[in-house]
């Protein structure tokens, strides 16, 4: 679809970004030393620290990802919320204080705090980077699809923007500057998206989204032989009629010398219209048969039937967060469903009638109910899901390096619980902005990332520009976390410790700086390169990876005394290569090398449920073997 | 005089506030299990009215959330008391 470019939303970019730039220069006089560079020198306060932590981790995907799921959904995306969350808890009770005491930087320090052991070096590092790098990806090829509607550039502008932005807050400050970015920005997310949910419940469920809203087709049809013969509106000519999956009848119709998509409807007495892009055999992408420019590719969803108390009703004026829930649940909505049509270079979207009590209980995207068709392996990528999001959390090492960032185990506590409050109530949130998506007819079929700027947008041009800067603003928080995260992995894991370049504080802050603008030149590229990619499910997949490779490595090491240094590291790599090997095998990268899904080897997208018990089983069976490289072990720790 | 627990002092209640964490970990990850569960095995319980006309998807799910919460400031008020009390002996 066509975005309009707002003046406002550029000033306001700009004026955050400038905001964010007078930060940097302000503290990089102040970090000269390596603990100033990497840990912000270990004073940030408990709150800042907290509010930081929220910035760090609602990324791109949390924010645009779990919003545009839930709306086009329903309850499934809020899975991730609740998922996301719980792993919240694990990072509190298991990990959080522990890691404060046993590290310096990163949690590489912390795994290796016992052993002093070269391999646990490599491979800890190692999976800093992949881990990083895989989350990285999605947060830069959400950056260029913001500036598309934000700024009116093309994707690539926005990834050289984040990159380079990014780059100078990261190599002027380092983890001081990164912090008070996050800092802002996860304070912004929070009031602004109390602010849009304010909006969505005073506006309540209304039949008729707005005057602009596409008012969709329905024609009649003459069946002769069973067949379409024609329709009853003879402007229109009959071009074509297909099946598709045996089930579904989609028929071109011809006016005015524009083509258009239809569905038969299940009683084949009419024909709906639906979306379409078709691309032609000269290469134009025609939107429901006319070029972009005509602006005839609808944003949708919309409501059917409102019931309030017993009684249907046309709209319901403001509702209270609870009666919103309880309205929508006795009401329906239709969403909009993607199919391809085979040989015609044509995907559709067509409408789909669907109960209020469905977007509200799990089953639209993950098939848990036997009756709605549900498998073993449906069932088993929920659980997959479920496991990998609870785990991940507290193995992601840009989330984990901000335990260096306070003086104390009780301040590194004391974060985690804001980090929690703030997130949680975030994750409220996200239910009300997603489904409150799903029926005001602001979704854009081709991106539902966008759906809750535009969710914003039907509130007024202003709420839409802050909105949107302050999305943009989210990936810039995540990723100079992420960098941080990756140079520290280089520079200090790698370099300084692993191949013990004994490098002095200014040398190290140096290495640090010409890390992070390596990987943030890489992060650049891989962001153009991987463009188109769905945000939310690279972000799973750097889940998955994380809470293979590193979990299982963390909570031995905390609980369980046998634990050693081959242990780790052995588990580490199987962690890596056994979720990732999964994933290439999954039936979504099937799809995406343009293969069957069903041909796919594995029938898991989430290869939590495998790869996690695997690097916890290869972490006790080789720690049971090399028992005897524990008498070297560093006793500088209590696992009392 | 005791202070904010400094770096890397020797913290005495450590073994006690990471028994406290683990059973309030246990206790979480039963619920959220739990969840999973009826999910998986009974999802049309899912959809049945609890409270307030509110199915138990919401309930639960808004549940989880605000437990994580409550259970977070719940646990750094009984940690902060373990360490003032044994930290200051």
């Amino acid at each position: 679809m066509i975005y309009e470019v707002s003046g406002w939303a550029i000033v306001i970019f700009v004026v955050f970004v400038g905001a964010v730039l007078g930060l940097s220069f302000y503290f990089a006089r102040k970090t000269k030393s390596a603990s100033g560079y990497y840990a912000a020198g270990g004073n940030i306060h408990w709150g800042v620290n907290g509010i930081a932590f929220a910035g760090d981790y609602l990324s791109a995907a949390s924010f645009l990802g779990i919003c545009g799921m839930i709306a086009f959904s329903g309850y499934d995306g809020f899975l991730y919320s609740i998922g996301y969350l719980a792993g919240w808890v694990v990072a509190l009770f298991l990990v959080a204080e522990p890691l404060k005491r046993l590290g310096k930087y990163t949690f590489t320090d912390a795994l290796d705090a016992r052993f002093n052991s070269k391999s646990i070096k490599l491979t800890a590092s190692i999976s800093t980077l992949v881990v990083s790098v895989f989350y990285l990806i999605p947060q830069m090829v959400g950056a260029g699809d913001l500036v598309v509607p934000l700024l009116g550039l093309p994707h690539y502008a926005g990834v050289l923007i984040v990159g380079t932005i990014v780059i100078f807050i990261v190599a002027t400050a380092g983890m001081t500057s990164t912090t008070y970015v996050q800092f802002i920005k996860g304070a912004l997310l929070i009031v602004f998206s109390t602010i849009l949910t304010i909006y969505i419940l005073n506006n309540g469920l209304n039949l008729n989204p707005g005057e602009k809203y596409h008012q969709f087709l329905k024609v009649g049809t003459i069946i002769q032989d069973q067949k379409i013969a024609g329709t009853s509106d003879a402007d229109y000519t009959l071009k074509e009629s297909v099946t598709v999956e045996g089930k579904h009848t989609f028929v071109s119709l011809e006016k005015n010398n524009v083509l258009r998509w239809f569905k038969l409807s299940a009683d084949s007495t009419y024909l709906e219209e639906m979306l379409s892009i078709s691309v032609t055999d000269d290469g134009t992408t025609l939107y429901n048969g006319e070029p972009k420019a005509a602006e005839k590719f609808f944003q949708v969803g919309h409501l059917t039937k409102i019931v309030v108390d017993g009684v249907e009703v046309d709209k319901t004026g403001p509702l209270g967060p609870f009666k919103f829930l309880s309205t929508l649940e006795n009401s329906e909505l239709i969403r909009f469903t993607k199919k391809a049509i085979p040989d015609r270079n044509t995907t559709v979207w067509y409408q789909t009638p669907t109960l209020g009590r469905d977007m509200i209980n799990p089953g639209l995207l993950y098939k848990v109910s036997t009756k709605a068709g549900a498998t073993f392996w449906t069932k088993m990528n929920f659980v997959s899901l479920m496991l990998a999001l609870f785990l991940g959390t507290s193995a992601l090492p840009h989330i984990l390096i901000r335990y260096y960032t306070v003086s104390s185990q009780r301040a590194a506590r004391k974060s985690t619980i804001v980090a929690i409050a703030a997130i949680g109530f975030f994750y409220m949130l996200t239910l009300y902005m997603g489904l409150g998506a799903s029926v005001n007819g602001v979704l854009d079929v081709e991106s539902s990332n966008m759906s809750g700027p535009l969710l914003a947008k039907y509130f007024g041009i202003g709420l839409f520009s802050i909105i949107s800067a302050i999305a943009f603003a989210t990936v810039l928080g995540t990723v100079s976390g992420l960098i941080v995260a990756s140079s520290g992995a280089i520079a200090h894991d790698f370099m300084d410790k692993y191949l013990n370049m004994k490098m002095n504080d200014r040398k190290k802050v140096k290495a640090g700086k010409i890390a992070a603008f390596g990987v943030g030149i890489f992060a650049i590229a891989l962001g153009i390169l991987f463009k188109g990619m769905n945000v939310s499910f690279l972000v799973g997949l750097a889940f998955a990876v994380a809470a293979s490779a590193n979990l299982p490595a963390i909570l031995f090491l905390l609980f369980w005394e046998k634990t050693t240094a081959k242990g780790i590291a052995s588990s580490i790599v199987t962690g890596i290569v056994s979720s990732v090997f999964i994933i290439l095998l999954s039936p979504s990268m099937y799809e995406r090398y343009g293969l069957l899904k069903s041909a796919a080897p594995i029938p898991l997208d989430n290869p939590g449920i495998i790869s996690i018990p695997l690097s916890a089983l290869v972490l006790v069976l080789v720690s049971l073997l090399t028992q005897k490289d524990n008498h070297r072990k560093v006793e500088n720790y209590h696992n009392d | 005089m005791h202070g904010p627990a400094a770096k890397m002092e020797a913290d005495k209640a450590a073994a006690k506030k990471s028994k406290l964490g683990v059973t309030l970990f246990i206790v979480y990850t039963l619920l959220y299990s739990g969840f999973v569960m009826i999910g998986l095995m009974n999802p049309e319980l899912l959809g049945v009215h609890i409270i307030g006309k509110q199915n138990l998807s919401i309930i639960y799910g808004f549940g989880l959330i605000i437990l994580a919460i409550v259970m977070g400031f719940v646990y750094n008020a009984i940690c902060s008391r373990m360490e003032d009390q044994m930290n200051s002996k």
